[in-house]
């Protein structure tokens, strides 16, 4: 528990004095803590552990403090200061626990991706055979509506499961954009279903 | 829930999602405003938003975690 409160973090941090060293090595062990405490909640989710996870850990706790130093004059005081902070750790966790989990065990996709998609879903064996026009009307969606960009974030996250932030990485993009341009897909392909009668329009909040 | 009903949730979108820019910028507000109870009141785009995306729900979870435990 820090006893320092919001006001004077952000005071001693923009300080130029000496006392500043001793604010953020105060800081990163915080920071440090925060991400051994979340990489070890993320872990068993993506299968790593021990020194690996405390690597991990200790390069996002470093990274996380060098974000919170560039952008600590956006911090307006509209939380606790360490709640602030922290969230820069669960970013940096998330991202280097995804990343480095995908890259040790990235599964080897089938020629027909498509074939994927109604596991994905859930889709048990019978549920496909009755749903077989609606999942074809689907497919032609994909194909003819998405833009190419649009078609290759659909296929990378839904038909092969490449995580969010990996996706993020390989196309030097942001969470928010890729977030967007599959939002609009799906938008788009269930617009057609529901032109197709496959599924019910939603109404006012949704599309 | 059935495959079917999952693809339907998946596709369905809210007009008023928030995206995960947004939610990011806001996100230790948000987390503030859960322990208090009124999250989903104040900042009804966000709420959208973390119905829809996994990735950012998890950041939420972790952030909370954090608050409980250590903060």
């Amino acid at each position: 528990m820090s006893t320092i409160d919001s006001a004077d973090w952000v005071a001693e941090l923009r300080s130029g004095a000496g006392h500043r060293d001793e604010t953020v090595t105060r800081l990163h062990g915080l920071l440090l803590r925060a991400a051994r405490a979340e990489a070890r909640r993320r872990g068993p989710r993506v299968g790593i552990a021990g020194p690996e996870l405390d690597d991990l850990a200790a390069e996002a706790a470093s990274d996380a403090l060098l974000a919170i130093l560039a952008k600590l004059e956006q911090f307006r005081g509209e939380s606790r200061f360490l709640t602030w902070a922290y969230k820069f750790v669960v970013l940096e966790v998330a991202h280097k626990t995804t990343r480095h989990a995908w890259r040790r065990s990235a599964p080897i996709w089938d020629e027909d991706e498509w074939r994927a998609l109604p596991d994905r879903f859930g889709f048990g064996p019978s549920e496909v055979v009755e749903r077989r026009e609606a999942l074809e009307e689907l497919r032609r969606g994909v194909q003819e509506d998405l833009t190419p960009h649009q078609h290759r974030v659909f296929e990378a996250i839904v038909l092969k499961g490449v995580p969010l932030d990996v996706l993020v990485s390989e196309l030097d993009s942001s969470r928010g954009a890729i977030y967007k341009t599959l939002f609009d897909a799906r938008r788009k392909l269930r617009a057609r279903l529901v032109a197709k009668g496959y599924m019910d329009d939603l109404g006012a909040n949704g599309s | 829930m059935t495959g079917w009903a999952s693809l339907q949730r998946f596709l369905a979108t809210d007009r008023v999602d928030a995206g995960c820019a947004e939610t990011f910028a806001v996100l230790e507000r948000y987390a503030e405003r859960v322990l208090a109870g009124d999250a989903e009141l104040r900042f009804p785009g966000v709420a959208a938003h973390l119905r829809a995306c996994a990735v950012c729900a998890e950041d939420l979870r972790g952030l909370l975690a954090l608050m409980r435990g250590i903060v």
